[in-house]
Formats: structure tokens, sequence, C-alpha cells
């Protein structure tokens, strides 16, 4: 009959009236601020800086201010001035630290690029959302201070990837230490068969080893090989182009 | 009243007729309060300008009482929506925090404050005029749709002895009023100078227009039966139980209740709500006539779609809900005032419920239910309600054959009707899906 299709109706939504009240699963409304919904494990936006010691953050971060982030950035938010003197690290080795590091969250578009290639999993990506503030210079340029947080709190927001990471450190510094000790042991023996000849072999003491063997872009910053390397990741490719332009000069 | 005598030929058991027990029930104290309150404050004042005082109090009390009826009916739609679509609607906005009080009251008042909050953003937008705009018109026509809309509420009788202008012909007056909306409407959308607007307008007059007719046949039937057109004398007609505890409503007869669905169909198209919300269906125009209408001229519009809302629905329980009448003898202690609210909101939020439920019709769906089904069978409602004045007089078990042929009327006419509409349209067949 006609009108059964809207009485149907009618009935529809007064169950859907009825039920919003006594049946909390119908409602599907998550109250923001009161209220917040888990994010999922992948969720990820804005870098952080990882420290080793919560008590001390600013003496153990793990970045050594390579400058690496700050030039792959695409859009260039993320500024580093290396200090002038070395301070010991979480393993006790000397090491440059970022007197500067700021992260323009206003101009950070969370790609996770600074996250990829840093050789030191010094910078991670976070799960913050909740950065509004009313001054876009003081409230939205994150500083080295506000940027740090503990290895644990990335445990606690990645907690699969953190293990990882944590794992595949452990696993190199115990490589680097057998190898130092290997090195050591080679630098006795040579002591002990040519005892008059200096020694001269560096060893491990280098900053950049380590991770530089793990992704092969120390050796591609150092070496400029040319089909390798990127534009911002090649310092000598402006350097060499005054030569380029005045090759024609004689002919003209 | 003779004619709620008649209907009440029903009942055997000897019920006072309507007229004595209306004037046998003692007023009481809360019934007369109002306008005791009303002639107290009038004496007050000199006597040359007691006839002035006593209009404005009354206007004043309309502009108030409905001003919030309409600010608390926003909110109470957009809640109601919101549970009849699974969600909790607006409940965040508490009192704000006046830098001249110590203190701030942080509760949210379950959003109740919500309405004027609405009201003080739409007073503080930029009122924008087009360049071409008719000006003068520009600016009546919110002000002309607000006045008509208002001046619908004079002739409802909102309780047994307050009605603001008690006229003969107040029926006459309400559709008058009423239609001079449309106006109005036509009105905001040639002044725009906005091809839109006008077009939409033009779109708005074709539907309002439409539905003016079954809304006014439906509401003939009263007139027949009753023979006033005072909506006073209406309400009176529909007093008396049969058995004490079946009110003579008109709704409760064949004729009566085939008017009042044709009356709740006709009414949501004239005050514009969904289904028949075309004129600015919000999923689909900018704002169809009030495109060119910004800030409180804007809310004013609203504000006349709620005020003619309210007012439809203050005629419909005036006329087939038995105006301020209580439903069972004994709830009679309840002033009539109160139970004319009641009802009142029950009428709204039963819009509301529709409102919630329904799909927007087509323009071309939405001529076709009014002429080719309201209109035909307001009409025979018409010849119904006659044969049920023809038909007072008869006995106790063609009493009988009175109700069965008068329902026989409305209910075939209504089925047949029904089925030749549909024939053409179901069952679907889509061309390119299955």
């Amino acid at each position: 009959m006609l009108g059964s299709g809207i009485i149907n109706g009618l009935i529809v939504t007064a169950k859907n009236f009825v039920g919003s009240y006594h049946d909390p699963k119908r409602m599907v409304t998550v109250e923001y601020p009161e209220q917040k919904t888990v994010l999922p494990e992948n969720y990820r936006n804005f870098p952080f800086l990882i420290t080793e010691n919560a008590t001390d953050p600013m003496g153990t971060l793990r970045c050594v201010a390579c400058q690496i982030c700050e030039k792959e950035c695409p859009p260039q938010c993320i500024i580093i001035e290396k200090s002038k003197d070395k301070k010991p690290d979480a393993n006790g080795k000397m090491q440059i630290y970022p007197a500067i590091f700021g992260i323009d969250t206003s101009v950070c578009m969370s790609c996770q690029i600074c996250v990829e290639v840093c050789p030191f999993d010094a910078i991670k990506m976070d799960k913050v959302f909740e950065i509004a503030a009313t001054n876009r210079f003081e409230g939205l340029f994150l500083t080295r201070e506000q940027l740090a947080k503990p290895n644990s709190y990335y445990h606690e927001i990645h907690p699969v990837e953190a293990a990882e990471v944590d794992e595949r450190l452990t696993a190199e510094r115990k490589a680097a230490e057998e190898k130092a000790k290997a090195a050591a042991a080679a630098k006795a023996a040579a002591a002990a068969a040519k005892p008059a000849v200096p020694v001269t072999v560096a060893g491990g003491s280098l900053p950049g080893d380590r991770p530089g063997q793990m992704l092969g872009l120390q050796s591609a910053n150092n070496s400029a090989d040319p089909g390798l390397s990127r534009a911002s990741a090649t310092p000598p490719g402006p350097g060499s182009a005054p030569p380029a332009t005045k090759t024609p000069t004689p002919e003209a | 009243m003779s004619l709620s005598t008649l209907s009440s030929q029903l009942s055997t058991a000897a019920t006072a007729s309507s007229a004595a027990a209306a004037a046998a029930s003692p007023d009481s104290f809360l019934e007369r309060a109002p306008l005791e309150l009303r002639d107290w404050a009038v004496n007050l004042l000199p006597t040359p300008v007691q006839w002035l005082a006593h209009h404005l109090i009354t206007i004043v009390c309309i502009l108030a009482v409905f001003g919030l009826f309409f600010a608390f009916t926003t909110i109470a739609e957009r809640k109601l929506l919101a549970r009849l679509q699974n969600r909790l609607g607006p409940n965040r906005s508490g009192l704000p925090k006046l830098s001249i009080l110590p203190w701030h009251f942080k509760h949210t008042l379950f959003g109740l404050s919500q309405p004027f909050a609405d009201a003080i953003k739409a007073i503080t937008k930029e009122d924008i005029v087009p360049a071409a705009a008719d000006k003068l018109l520009h600016f009546l026509a919110p002000v002309i749709v607000v006045a008509f809309s208002l001046m619908t509420f004079a002739v409802l009788p909102f309780g047994r002895n307050i009605i603001p202008v008690e006229l003969d012909a107040a029926l006459l007056y309400f559709f008058a009023a009423g239609a001079a909306t449309e106006l109005a409407i036509f009105m905001a959308g040639w002044s725009s100078r906005n091809k839109y607007s006008l077009l939409a307008a033009m779109r708005a007059l074709a539907q309002l227009i439409s539905y003016e007719l079954p809304l006014i046949l439906s509401v003939v039937p009263i007139v027949l039966v009753t023979s006033t057109l005072s909506t006073k004398a209406i309400v009176l007609a529909q007093s008396g139980w049969t058995f004490g505890f079946l009110p003579h409503w008109f709704v409760f007869t064949p004729w009566g209740f085939a008017g009042f669905i044709i009356f709740l169909i006709a009414a949501l198209a004239e005050s514009n709500r969904s289904p028949f919300d075309l004129p600015e269906a919000e999923s689909e125009l900018v704002a169809g006539h009030l495109t060119e209408y910004s800030g409180f001229k804007y809310a004013l519009f609203f504000m006349a779609e709620y005020f003619g809302l309210t007012a439809l629905s203050g005629l419909g329980v005036t006329l087939f809900l038995g105006g301020w009448q209580a439903p069972l003898p004994f709830l009679e202690f309840i002033p009539s005032y109160l139970w004319f609210m009641g009802k009142l909101i029950c009428m709204i939020v039963f819009f509301i419920w529709v409102r919630g439920t329904l799909l927007r019709l087509r323009i071309d769906q939405l001529t076709r239910l009014a002429w080719q089904f309201l209109v035909p069978l307001a009409l025979l409602n018409i010849a119904n309600a006659a044969f049920w004045v023809l038909t007072t007089q008869w006995s106790l078990p063609l009493q009988f054959v009175r109700w069965g042929v008068s329902a026989a009327i409305v209910v075939i006419p209504f089925i047949m009707m029904g089925r030749a509409l549909s024939a053409s349209y179901a069952p679907r067949s889509y061309r390119y899906a299955p």
C-alpha cells in the first residue's frame, strides 16, 4: 500500500533513536578531547631526536650533526649547526654534537626521508598531532630540547620498529668492539713483529666509519662520484662548475 | 455548538454536552494566571494607553514565547536528528567566560545554549548586499517574511482563555497571512538580482502554491462540520468524551483522520521541510532564493520558516487534535495552555522525525503528489464531511454504517489512487544496473 514504506522508514529511525540511548555500539562518535582513539602503530608524523638516557637528554643525543637529513629534507625544514667541540656519546666515544638542531613543523611534511637517510638511527618519526600553537615561530619551530625524547619513548610509540633498531645497533656495537679488539690484537702483533715502525692504523676511530659501511652514503658523499651522487649530496658539483664555464671563453 | 453535541451522539452514557461541560469546569487559578497578570500590568497604566499596553503585552508575549520556542526547536531538531542517525548532536556549548565575573560556570549544559551562540554568530556576521540588488526589497523581504509568519500566531487559541485576537474569520485570516510569506520569498529572489535566486524563488513559489491548495482543502471539512471559521469555536466543538475516555477530537473521525494526514503532508511542504525542502535543499543547492542573503537576514528567513512550521503545527493541533483540550477528563487539572504546548511539541517532534527519515522528492514528484493525489483526496474528503454532517441524525445501529461508509470514502480511493500512481514507477527497472 502507498505509504507503507514511509512507516517502515519511520520505524527504522525510531529504533535508531531509542537504540542510541542504551546501545553504545550504535554510536560512532568519539568525543575527542576527552576520548581518543588508539592510533595504529604505523601512524607517524613529525620527526624527533632519540637520546639514550632520559636523565641527560642533551648529553646522550644519538645525533652527531652529520647534516645528511638537513641536506635531504625536501621542504628544508631542518636546521643543524655543528658544535665546535666534541663530547662523549652514549658509547663513550668522542663525537661532534648538534649545537643547534631545529625542525620547523609548519614546513615539515612528515615524508620520513630524514629517518631513512639517518645513518645513526638518531631521528625517528613521532606520533604527535596535537601541536597547535598560537605563535608560528616559537610554537611550531621545535628546538633541540623540544625534539629530544628518550629511546624508551620510541619503544612506547613504535615497539616493533624500535626493537629492530635496538637489535641492529647492539649487533653493530658488538661487531665494532670485536673489530677494535682484532685491530688491537693485530696492532700488538705488528708491534711485536716490527717494534721499530711507528703505528699509523686509525682503526674504527673515525666517526663516520661504522654507518658508512652500513648505508654507503658516507662513501658516496666523500667520493663525489657523479653517477651515484645526488645534487644535494655532492659538494664538489658546484665547485667544478667554474672551470666548465670557462672552457668556451678561449674559443670566443 | 450543536455540532459537538451531534458528534457525541454515539455515546450511550449520558455525557453532558460539551459546551455545558466547558462552561461548568471551573477555571483554576493556573488557568487564569496569565490573563490576571496581564490585566494587573495593564491597570498600572493610565486609562488612555491601556488598550495599547494590552496589545503590546500580547505581542511581546508571543515574541518572547515563540522566539524562545524557535531557539529551542533548532537545538531540539539538531539533537533529535543526530539521535535518529546514531550521532550525539551538539553538546559542547556551555556558558561563556565573562571577565566581569570572578567565577566561570564550566558545565556544558548539554549544549542547550547552542541557539544563543548561533544567534550571536548570525548577528555578528557581515551583511552582504549585492551591488545590483534592489536594496529596499532586499531589506524588506526578510522583515516581511518574519512579520507575516508571526501574524499567523494571532488567531491561535493557546489556552482556554488565551487567544490574542478573537476573529470570526480566523481561519481565513490565518491562511491569508500565511500565504503572504510566499510574496516575501519571491521578493527575496527577485531583489537579489541573481538569476539563480530568481529561478529558485519561482520554483519555491510553484511548490508553495501547489501545496496551498491541499492545505486549505484539508481544512474545509472542519469548517463544513463545525460551520464556523473561528478557531476558538472549532476547539470548543471538539470538547467532551464518549464513554468518558474517547475524546471528540476530529482526528478520531474518518474524515478528520484523512484531513489530518493531508494537512500534515501539505504543512511539511508549506514550511519547506524535508522531504519537501527543495527550495533550499542545502545538500544540492547553494541556498535557493537565499543565495544572496547572509548574516542576520539569512537567520531571519530561517526564523520565519520555523515560525511558519510552529504556526501550522499549532493550527493542526487546533483543528484536528482538540486544541487546548485535555485528552482525558481527569487530566483537566493541567492548565490548558500546557496541553496546547505539549501537543505542539509532539507535532514538531513528529516533523523532525519525518525529516530524519525521508528522502527529498524531485520537483516533478512533488507537484504530482500535490495535484494528482492530495488534491483529489482532499476534494473527496470534503464530500465525506458532507456525508458526515447529513447523517448525524442516524440512529445507533446506523451509526456503524455511517462510520464504515465514511471510512470507505477515503480508504478505497486512497488505495486505488496509490496503486495507479505507483504502478508506472514500481517495481523499478534500471537500465545500467542490475
